[in-house]
């Protein structure tokens, strides 16, 4: 699933066979093949124990890979320890050193590299005006807040201008509108600097809404390395589509296959057109996705694929009413209606029909 | 905001009395409560450790010896002005009162102990009292002075009849200078003891050189384990973590002991020197009954004072931290000098002035295993409170002994800081 260009001159991050085991029987991350353009934002998205920190950490250096190669710049990395990497990193719970202040924290890398006092301060200023801390320098970290800490620990990670940023879960302990905030932050931070970052959440939101291309981690393997809306729209197989956004699962089996559309007879009887991905041919046991918002309750009489189902619950949100539908077996069948004014009265225990277009419905591998 | 509210500063409850002592008389009876459960312990402290503390105290200072033994002379010789001699009339009253003394079989009250008082103060000069005691009933008339040094030649030393002015004043700074390796000379000023008499203060150094050092090697010794122990996991760490607490569970005597079966000439490490023929037969090691032994058992018993509250303070630092700094582009060492041990300091004091503040009290082990050589200071306040049985010294030692810890915990805290301390 992954792509891969080896030796291509613009990647700049490149995993090349990794594979990596902490205790030589299981594989927390099988055969990994990625490569990451310079100045791309890439998430790596999955649930936890999918392996996509293991790879992160591999980057940084923290872990050896137990197989394969690690590339930066085209320069191989396994030999070479963290610290001499040039990796800037943000970390899940900041790390931000307590018995320092904000400015002697934000001053340390710099520091390092034997800059001198009058430039680590004038850095540490410019950094500091850039998450828009520009008071904060002679606090302790402890007396900030959340957030505060949260861009202090991002200003930290740029202060030495890398090239490459890696983030681990770096919103996780912040409440939700926080998060949002700082997801449009780190977003500009980004796009003002052109540094390549490494993303690393299991919050699928974030990753649609900062990323460049998301690698979705499943069982130590990227299940599908896109751009956000081809993630969405186009997902390559029954896991990306369920664990990314909301969806309707129904089970059938393949009757026709012309050119990319397939015939499938759902496991009630009903037959349905879909879009084939990643079905073989005729005979094969499918699970079809649809995006809830892309079934239209009541459809004109002309569209293709029209069944049945019963309201078996309403739910009222606002901008759209959630209804929850029998659908060929399926009681967890989701139509999203918009809330618009002239719309049709719904009542629960109504049987209705339903309709999408072929290319909306999506013929996956099965799902049990 | 309400009206009472605007009209002064001081904030009110509803019905109009300040708030401030509404919520005093609200949370008085929670308070009174939560004292009387620490009352036994308070009862406790006030018995077993303030009264005696008090008593030592006051015992360093306070000996009534000699108004006990010759109450009417302790009187009468204040009057003397320390010119010449005391006049007959002093000299007369001594030598009844010692008389009576003879006679007394009360406890604290014969002449014996006056006897032992002055000979703190002129070592050899015990012999003078009993010996004058026995003859005193026969002196019946004048000049009584003569008298006393046809007894014995000593009377006519202006020396003891000085000493005798001091020791019969009940309150005393003369054991402390005792302490301190100082004396009264005959003119009432405070000199340096006799060279041969020089003990005290040698061996206070010596126990704060030696406390400091055990300190020291506790520090690097416990340093790595604890670390060790907090980054293992949580598995291997219980196991290592019962070994460092086995000897807390077993009998510091049975711990010395083996280090005697070790240490000593015949012992184990000897015998592994010879027969590795690191050292000859007749070139044995003297580990033990020396300083060497005490320090090495020192270490031993203390090390868990000092492995206890580093680890306690390392498990709170995770491992990020470190990898923050690394990824920075800080070597390990320095990440580990900037960034770990920092954050290390407050189990490193707490630890350290622990393992001292055991250390310099000390007793058992270096009575045990410490020879001549490795006594310490509270091996000689243990020897005169038991068996010198001169109480007063005794409490001026460990009077000082107490000053000193505080002198060095007052450093300590300007230094370090004691609210940066943390024992877990």
């Amino acid at each position: 699933m992954s792509t891969r260009s080896a030796g291509s001159d613009d990647s700049y991050v490149r995993f090349e066979n990794v594979q990596k085991s902490y205790d030589g029987e299981v594989l927390v991350v099988k055969d990994l093949n990625l490569d990451i353009r310079k100045g791309e934002f890439v998430t790596m998205l999955g649930p936890s124990g999918s392996g996509k920190t293991t790879c992160l950490m591999m980057l940084a250096g923290f872990e050896p890979a137990t197989h394969g190669e690690i590339f930066l710049n085209n320069r191989p990395i396994n030999a070479v320890p963290p610290n001499k990497r040039g990796i800037g990193m943000v970390f899940q719970n900041y790390a931000l050193f307590p018995h320092m202040t904000v400015a002697e924290n934000l001053a340390f890398p710099l520091q390092v590299r034997g800059m001198s006092k009058f430039e680590q301060e004038d850095r540490v200023k410019r950094v500091l005006e850039m998450v828009e801390l520009p008071q904060m320098g002679g606090r302790r970290p402890a007396q900030l807040s959340g957030g505060q800490q949260q861009r202090v620990a991002v200003a930290r990670a740029l202060v030495f201008e890398p090239d490459l940023v890696l983030m681990d879960e770096p919103l996780g302990a912040l409440d939700k509108q926080l998060r949002e905030q700082m997801q449009y932050e780190i977003k500009h931070i980004h796009e003002n600097l052109g540094v390549t970052v490494v993303y690393v959440t299991h919050d699928q939101t974030e990753a649609l809404t900062m990323s460049d291309r998301v690698a979705v981690f499943e069982d130590g393997v990227i299940q599908q390395l896109s751009s956000p809306q081809a993630l969405y729209e186009d997902p390559q197989n029954s896991f990306v589509a369920q664990f990314i956004g909301e969806n309707n699962k129904l089970n059938g089996t393949v009757e026709r296959v012309t050119k990319d559309i397939c015939d499938v007879k759902l496991d009630n009887g009903s037959m349905v057109k879909a879009q084939k991905v990643n079905v073989s041919g005729k005979g094969d046991r499918t699970t079809l996705s649809l995006r809830p918002e892309r079934v239209e309750l009541d459809p004109p009489k002309s569209h293709k694929n029209v069944i049945e189902g019963r309201i078996e619950e309403l739910i009222y949100l606002g901008d759209h009413i959630r209804v929850r539908m029998n659908v060929a077996g399926n009681d967890e069948f989701i139509v999203k209606v918009r809330n618009r004014s002239d719309r049709k009265p719904l009542a629960e225990g109504e049987t209705k029909t339903i309709g999408w277009a072929s290319e909306d419905c999506k013929a996956l591998d099965l799902v049990a | 905001m309400t009206d009472a509210a605007q009209s002064s500063d001081v904030l009110v409850a509803y019905d109009g009395t300040p708030l401030k002592q509404q919520l005093a008389k609200t949370t008085r009876r929670m308070k009174f409560r939560a004292l009387l459960l620490t009352m036994p312990l308070v009862l406790f402290i006030i018995v077993s450790f303030v009264l005696p503390i008090g008593d030592m105290l006051f015992r360093s200072l306070h000996n009534p010896t000699g108004s006990n033994v010759a109450p009417n002379f302790a009187e009468a010789i204040q009057k003397w002005d320390g010119e010449d001699y005391p006049s007959d009339d002093i000299i007369k009253i001594f030598v009844e009162d010692l008389a009576t003394a003879r006679k007394n079989r009360e406890v604290g009250k014969t002449v014996g102990n006056l006897a032992t008082r002055v000979n703190y103060e002129i070592p050899g000069s015990r012999s003078l009292f009993t010996k004058t005691a026995r003859r005193a009933g026969k002196i019946t008339e004048g000049p009584y002075l003569d008298a006393l040094i046809k007894i014995d030649k000593k009377w006519e030393n202006k020396n003891v009849w000085v000493t005798l002015k001091r020791v019969t004043r009940d309150y005393t700074l003369s054991f402390y200078l005792a302490a301190t390796d100082r004396k009264y000379d005959e003119n009432e000023s405070i000199v340096r003891a006799d060279e041969l008499y020089r003990i005290y203060l040698p061996i206070l150094w010596k126990t704060i050189w030696l406390s400091a050092l055990i300190t020291f090697l506790c520090f690097i010794i416990a340093y790595p384990v604890a670390y060790l122990l907090s980054t293992l996991p949580l598995r291997t760490s219980n196991l290592l973590m019962i070994l460092v607490l086995l000897p807390f569970w077993t009998s510091l005597l049975v711990r010395t002991s083996a280090w005697i079966a070790m240490l000593q000439k015949e012992g184990i490490l000897n015998n592994v020197f010879v027969y590795l023929g690191f050292i000859g037969d007749e070139h044995r090691i003297q580990m033990i009954y020396n300083a060497t032994g005490t320090v090495i058992s020192m270490v031993h018993i203390l090390l868990p004072f000092m492995i206890l509250p580093l680890y306690s303070v390392m498990k709170t630092i995770p491992p990020s931290y470190m990898r923050a700094a690394k990824s920075m582009g800080a070597s390990n060492f320095l990440a580990f000098r900037r960034v770990y041990f920092p954050q290390t300091i407050p189990g490193i004091a707490a630890g350290v002035l622990l393992v001292f503040i055991l250390a310099i009290g000390y007793y058992i082990t270096p009575a045990l295993v410490g020879g001549n050589d490795g006594l310490l200071i509270s091996n000689l306040i243990a020897n005169h409170i038991q068996r010198t049985l001169n109480w007063s010294l005794g409490a001026a030692l460990g009077t000082i002994l107490l000053v000193v810890v505080l002198v060095l915990y007052w450093i300590y805290n300007k230094l370090v800081g004691v609210d940066n301390l943390k024992f877990g």
